[in-house]
């Protein structure tokens, strides 16, 4: 089973995930999206560390899987008080820096 | 045909599938179901590419933990009735869809073509994924490496989580609690 079937796979999953961000207008399918695209990465990180005999794809895959954490925490926690004060989270919607 | 391409295909389709269905569903709680499915089928290749523990974290913290607060946040703003209108149409559609053909095709290019005169690519590094196959990488593997030569980013990783952890606070917390 070589590396290309597995990079393949993760350019698709990152190239869905693009399309995702660029097409939806929710901001949270928006976040859902950003995550497939962080998870793309992750794949091409662990088949390349398979493929290089080496340990430290598969620990940038947790450093990638912290700071994606932190940002599902905050995002969601932006859209929250976005929803409180506007009502939408559809972001065409939300274009003003002043609340 | 061997075992490990016939499960890599099952899982590389449901995760394609999956993503799909992500940006496809107008409702985002179909959108989230879909996107734990994808997640699973990623563990499931991640055990096929020997990083059981990778695989093991993916499931705990993405499909579990994640998944969660992204379920509750939609649940929270009872988000069903506002999304009717949750996506492009028309031309504007169109035109991000080439576009992500294109992003597609290059990433595909690059999978093929670029890794022929890398390191990765060599002859040496096919014998020794073949060699590898025998002895995947460990838990211990890991843990050892963690917590000698990448002690620091580990520490900066924590940090990380305690600046996000503050910042939700601010950023959630009602206002009319500092008049108190």
């Amino acid at each position: 089973m070589s590396l290309e079937y597995y990079l393949i796979l993760s350019a698709l999953l990152f190239t869905i995930g693009v399309i995702g961000v660029l097409i939806r207008r929710n901001a949270i399918i928006i976040f859902m999206c950003i995550e497939l695209m962080l998870n793309a990465a992750n794949l091409a990180f662990v088949a390349i560390s398979r493929s290089l005999g080496q340990v430290e794809g598969q620990l940038f895959v947790f450093f990638v899987m912290a700071v994606a954490a932190a940002e599902v925490a905050i995002g969601l926690a932006i859209i929250v008080s976005v929803f409180k004060h506007r009502e939408t989270i559809n972001v065409d919607e939300v274009n003003s820096l002043k609340g | 045909m061997n075992p490990e391409m016939i499960l890599f295909f099952i899982f590389g389709a449901v995760s394609l599938i999956g993503a799909i269905a992500v940006i496809s569903f107008r409702h985002p709680i179909y959108s989230a179901l879909s996107l734990i499915v994808t997640f699973f089928a990623q563990a499931g290749l991640f055990v096929i590419l020997g990083a059981h523990f990778v695989a093991a974290v993916q499931v705990i913290v993405y499909a579990g933990a994640i998944m969660v607060l992204f379920l509750f946040v939609i649940m929270l703003l009872n988000l069903g009735t506002l999304s009717a209108k949750g996506a492009l149409t028309g031309k504007l559609k169109g035109v991000a869809i080439i576009l992500g053909i294109l992003l597609a095709a290059q990433g595909i290019y690059i999978a093929v073509n670029a890794l022929n005169n890398t390191e990765v690519g060599s002859e040496a590094a096919q014998e020794k994924a073949a060699a590898l196959t025998n002895n995947p990488i460990e838990t211990y593997d890991i843990g050892e490496l963690l917590f000698s030569k990448y002690l620091l980013p580990f520490e900066v990783t924590s940090l990380i989580l305690l600046a996000a952890l503050i910042g939700v606070i601010v950023l959630v917390k009602r206002e009319n609690q500092t008049e108190n």
